[in-house]
């Protein structure tokens, strides 16, 4: 680098452009926010959905699947489950139920978690919501 | 070693490779798990396997920073640590709050463990790499301030010099945005974006900091290149990762419910942050060119210089794949995202603390450098790691091309388990590679038990003897 771009012209430009840019992101994430409620669709997070946000945590379900395209990519994934499961929370539930527990010789298979009925209701309801988030049409199609 | 209290590294960097092990091991098991559904289930389900691997691999890294500012602050303010007791006390707490955790993943079901800790008081959990219980959190935070406050009244007391400045910033950041790991709304959406603000501004923002500090410590060490020189570089390379960075973010942004400008501020922002890394890479190239001295310790130059490669390989050129919104809206949670993310942490995190860590144990172990033998052991540790993960990159991203293919491109989709199948031979083949990564491992750790004091002193003379030849002959 030459002499006269000067070592406090550098530190200059951290300072001032790394400043700059928080304030930016600041800025922005204000105004996401802001209009945020018109793309999750926040009034129809009812306690079981809350409640199934809950299960979902606490049994690291985010450890094989991804859901909106994060979390591991050992199994498929549930951004859009309800959809492919045919829009239909009871085949969401028949499926977690049914695992069994030794596993399926050879195959990936999911462990069973002997949730309560209440539980998995709850984990189902709590899919559904997540297929309704505008998503900007993602993923492409329905195998996710 | 030209203070006492650097000593305090030691266990730091001893404790670093111990769980760096403990990572690869968990990622062979999940990679076998990968092509044998049924491998340990249900004892160790790939849920927990993963979880442990990222942890581990976290937390060493973590071990590795740490280590690295023990050593590296102190010199630099010139100056005795303000407490080593202190680093020594936080040293077992953070190791034993740590194991402790990983026990708890491998021993009970994790609801158990989540019950366990109280995790409906706060509920933090269960979220990917943030998996760790909400006071294990709070141990972190606890370890972290101790740990600032330490290094803080050192710098305070001392010389001030760039190096440990941008170190600050960058180890004050990273504990202030782990903050953020606390925060878990019950909007799904809500969460997910700021999620991001711990594990998007960590890699591409305030550990770029630390990286930039430490390499720079490297180079100016090694190299013997003017400070000067050295602290401009480090301030545009870091002044680049920020300006590109922050707003960078914004390509996690895309699919998640978030509006849809982001898809042109991520685009944009985050397409330029590769710039930093490149810059990484010319820095270290060019401080060894422009050497004033030549170092003994061939080892710690070429981790230096191979970091500066791997982190551009594998977080510019891998992150800029699939950076791109109309890209990325067929790689999103992919085996490609799986690629980029396995050479961009090794490629920039694993080698800087391995740089750090190539030039410092020679110095905490009263030599300046290690034997010829020992270095040429540890070489071939980096060399079989290294190319090791550009294979195994080289195979997820094979993987991921043919998944996206089959499951999100073509006209007639094929469901997720069923591409599996289909492209289980890539597996296969990162497995080999991982097994080879895991060899070099074994290789690199050997070098610290190969030669003996004697070997070294005699090598770092003959090296000595030849500089000043060197010397002479420049002179006339
Ligand atoms: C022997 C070598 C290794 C093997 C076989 C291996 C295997 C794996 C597997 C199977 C996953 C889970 C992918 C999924 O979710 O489906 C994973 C995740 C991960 N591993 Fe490794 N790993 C290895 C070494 C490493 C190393 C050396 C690093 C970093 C220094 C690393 C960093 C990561 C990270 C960051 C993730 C999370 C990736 C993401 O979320 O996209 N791994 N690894
Ligand atoms: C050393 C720096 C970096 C590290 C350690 C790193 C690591 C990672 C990891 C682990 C993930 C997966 C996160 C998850 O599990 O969801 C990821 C995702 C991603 N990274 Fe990086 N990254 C780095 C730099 C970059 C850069 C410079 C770019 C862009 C040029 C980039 C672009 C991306 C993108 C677009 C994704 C999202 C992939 C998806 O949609 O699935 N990364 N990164
Ligand atoms: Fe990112």
């Amino acid at each position: 680098m030459n002499e006269t771009f000067t070592k406090s012209m550098a530190r200059n430009i951290f300072y001032g452009g790394s400043l700059f840019f928080i304030l930016v992101f600041i800025g922005l994430t204000f105004h996401t926010e802001r209009v945020l409620p018109e793309r999750d669709h926040r009034e129809n997070i009812t306690p079981e959905v809350v409640l199934g946000k809950k299960v979902w945590e606490e049994n690291n379900c985010i450890g094989c699947h991804s859901l909106l395209g994060e979390g591991a990519y050992y199994a498929p994934e549930l951004g859009n489950v309800y959809k492919r499961f045919g829009n239909s929370t009871e085949a969401i539930i028949g499926f977690i139920k049914s695992r069994p527990a030794e596993g399926i010789p050879n195959r990936r298979s999911m462990p069973q978690f002997n949730l309560s009925d209440e539980e998995l209701k709850a984990v189902a309801e709590f899919l559904k919501w997540t297929s309704e988030v505008n998503t900007s049409n993602w993923p492409p199609n329905i195998q996710g | 070693m030209k203070f006492q209290s650097q000593s305090v590294a030691m266990p730091y960097f001893i404790a670093a490779l111990g769980l760096f092990v403990g990572q690869i091991i968990f990622g062979l098991i999940m990679g076998l798990q990968y092509v044998m559904g049924d491998f340990l289930f249900p004892e160790i389900p790939f849920n927990v396997a993963r979880m442990v691997h990222t942890n581990l691999l976290i937390v060493w890294l973590l071990f590795g920073f740490m280590g690295a500012a023990y050593y590296l602050v102190p010199e630099e303010a010139e100056t005795e640590l303000h407490s080593p007791k202190l680093a020594l006390a936080l040293f077992w707490i953070f190791l034993v709050a740590g194991a402790l955790t990983i026990v708890g993943y491998l021993s009970v079901p994790y609801a158990r463990l989540a019950e366990l800790t109280g995790n409906e008081l706060l509920p933090t959990m269960g979220r990917e790499f943030l998996e760790q219980p909400t006071i294990t959190k709070a141990g972190i935070v606890v370890v972290a301030l101790g740990f600032l406050y330490n290094l803080g009244m050192t710098v305070l007391k001392g010389r001030k010099t760039v190096i440990n400045t941008v170190l600050m910033i960058g180890l004050v950041g990273l504990a202030v945005m782990f903050l953020f790991s606390f925060y878990n709304p019950d909007n799904l959406v809500r969460d997910k974006f700021y999620w991001w603000y711990v594990v998007h501004l960590w890699v591409e923002g305030v550990w770029e900091l630390i990286l930039g500090a430490i390499l720079a410590f490297v180079l100016i060490k090694t190299t013997g290149v003017d400070r000067e020189v050295i602290e401009k570089w480090l301030y545009m390379i870091i002044a680049m990762a920020l300006i590109t960075g922050i707003l960078g973010t914004g390509h996690h942004f895309y699919w998640i419910g978030t509006p849809e400008y982001w898809q042109w501020l991520g685009s944009i922002f985050s397409a330029m942050e590769p710039v930093p890394f490149f810059m990484m890479t010319l820095f270290a190239f060019n401080m060894v060119n422009k050497r004033r001295r030549e170092h003994p310790n061939k080892a710690a130059v070429l981790w230096a210089m191979g970091t500066g490669v791997m982190a551009f390989l594998g977080a510019g050129v891998w992150g800029f794949l699939h950076t791109l919104a109309p890209v990325n809206y067929y790689t999103h949670g992919t085996q490609i995202t799986a690629s980029h993310g396995h050479m961009a942490f090794y490629g920039a995190y694993a080698m800087i603390v391995m740089s750090i860590i190539s030039y410092a144990m020679p110095h905490l172990r009263g030599r300046v450098a290690n034997s010829n033998k020992a270095q040429v052991t540890e070489m071939w540790g980096f060399w079989l790691m290294t190319v090791s993960m550009v294979f195994i990159t080289l195979f997820l991203t094979g993987a991921g091309i043919l998944q996206v293919w089959m499951q999100r491109y073509t006209d007639m989709p094929l469901p997720f388990m069923v591409v599996q199948d289909k492209i289980a031979i890539f597996y296969w083949l990162r497995e080999v590679a991982g097994v080879t990564f895991m060899a070099g491992l074994v290789v690199y750790l050997c070098s610290f038990f190969v030669g003996n004091d004697q070997n070294a002193t005699d090598d770092f003379a003959k090296a000595m003897s030849k500089q000043r030849e060197l010397e002479t002959a420049t002179a006339e």
